[in-house]
């Protein structure tokens, strides 16, 4: 297995990058860490005439801008696993991007170049769109902001246009008493998602729950998020075993996944039941520690 | 194909500085085997999952098939030739000679470097740090329980070398 040939052009800013875009048109594919394109270069499942590599831009650092984080979109894996500010303001992140890949493709891949690709079986598209992440994209006609949910729009395909290329991502900080879960069932360690659940809680002083989110990777052709029917049952209700599994069950109920060689469809339904109850259980328990912590 | 289209790239290869012309769409691992000679670096998958292409990219453990060699350019490399000291094996080798913790050897390369890598980030990873950083380089022989064995050892070796 050996890539096809093309051109390639190493760019030091976004604007440069833009700039190749537009000239090379839609032939060109911008590399960043290059864990998912390469192999689709190798096996010849994408053959661009140009490969725009925007790594001599660089990350520069993850800012801590009160409510959100802000992570420039070359920010590899590897340090949004181990920077103290991510592991302490959003966890969620740090412990999902754990779970992506391996050690080398955690060494290399980007958090930009993940959210591009959207693959539906990632861990981090399931994590932003849960988060509510936001990016910015830099394209011929200048930047803009954009939900991750609205970015995502199906399999490998995003909103980004042909000459557009993600700057930055911008995460959610933790609020207070809320916690987090990221939970997910894979063949293999190192392997995509069966099924994944991303899922955050908040309580109020009282210990009912004041606000959720919940994604689910694995079961469509991208994140699904948990509408307002039925994770709003759970506002202003306390979080029991009971309630929290019959929204789990309510939620998977609405999913028609396909069948595939890792698992039937069925199968993946079920498993957002069981995983989505576990999650929410797990935020919840998370969410109340840090109550205790504050109190 | 002709030349029309290489490019020069430079990079340190265990110390000794090695240039070549390269195609854009070569891997590194390809330029490595192919044009350098380093056939310790091991073609498996060619998609990122097996590891015996690891290589240390400035320090980190890498997949030599994922990197293309002009990304390469400018940058340090070390392979499983690179960690002996002449005919001396690296003590983390001597612990897998010592544990048995290779069998064909085909994997042993890019298991060797993905511990080393971990042990000069972290001095003493639990069994199950080493067993997840280890995730990404299949064995099919040894069971991998020898392997992270290995790894304990030197790790355990290594803190009494530097508390002596």
């Amino acid at each position: 297995m050996v890539a096809a040939p093309f051109q390639y052009e190493r760019v030091s800013s976004f604007d440069e990058a833009v700039r190749a875009l537009r000239e090379h048109g839609e032939e060109a594919k911008v590399i960043a860490g290059g864990q998912s394109l390469v192999p689709m270069l190798n096996l010849r499942v994408a053959r661009p005439d140009w490969l725009i590599d925007i790594n001599p831009v660089g990350a520069g650092p993850i800012e801590d801008l009160g409510g959100y984080l802000r992570l420039p979109a070359l920010t590899r894996h590897r340090a949004l696993e181990q920077a103290e500010v991510v592991r302490r303001r959003c966890p969620i992140l740090a412990a999902a991007t754990a779970f992506v890949g391996n050690a080398r493709s955690r060494a290399r891949g980007t958090i930009g170049g993940s959210l591009a690709h959207a693959d539906p079986g990632g861990e981090l598209p399931c994590v932003a769109a849960a988060l509510g992440a936001e990016v910015t994209v830099l394209g011929g006609d200048g930047a803009r902001d954009l939900a991750v949910r609205d970015l995502l729009v199906s399999y490998l395909t995003t909103a980004l246009e042909p000459d557009e290329v993600i700057t930055e991502v911008r995460v959610p900080t933790q609020p207070e008493r809320s916690g987090w879960s990221f939970l997910e069932l894979t063949r293999r360690s190192s392997d995509w998602m069966v099924v994944g659940v991303a899922a955050l809680v908040e309580l109020d002083t009282a210990g009912a729950v004041a606000g959720a989110s919940v994604a689910i990777g694995g079961v469509a052709d991208r994140p699904w998020v948990v509408p307002a029917e039925p994770l709003d049952d759970l506002l202003g209700a306390a979080p029991e075993p009971a309630l929290l599994e019959r929204v789990a069950e309510r939620a998977a109920g609405m999913l028609d996944p396909e069948d595939d060689v890792h698992a039937s469809g069925g199968y993946r339904r079920r498993m957002a039941a069981v995983l989505g109850r576990r999650a929410l259980a797990e935020a919840v328990e998370r969410a109340r520690a840090n109550q205790e912590l504050d109190s | 194909m002709s030349d029309a289209g290489r490019q020069p790239v430079t990079f340190t290869v265990n110390g000794a500085r090695r240039d070549a012309w390269v195609f854009p769409h070569e891997s590194l691992l390809d330029v490595l085997r192919d044009a350098l000679g380093h056939h310790e670096v091991r073609y498996g998958c060619g998609e990122g999952v097996c590891g015996t292409c690891t290589v240390l990219l400035d320090g980190e453990a890498v997949s030599a098939c994922l990197v293309l060699a002009v990304q390469a350019d400018g940058c340090s490399l070390l392979t499983v030739r690179g960690l002996a000291d002449g005919t001396e094996p690296h003590p983390l080798q001597a612990s897998f000679l010592r544990n048995g913790a290779a069998q064909c050897g085909f994997c042993t390369p890019g298991m060797l470097l993905t511990a080393y890598a971990l042990l000069q980030h972290e001095q003493r990873p639990s069994r199950e740090r080493i067993r997840r950083e280890l995730i990404g380089n299949l064995c099919r022989c040894t069971g991998y329980s020898r392997i992270v064995d290995a790894v304990e050892e030197y790790a355990d070796e290594a803190i009494g070398r530097a508390d002596a």
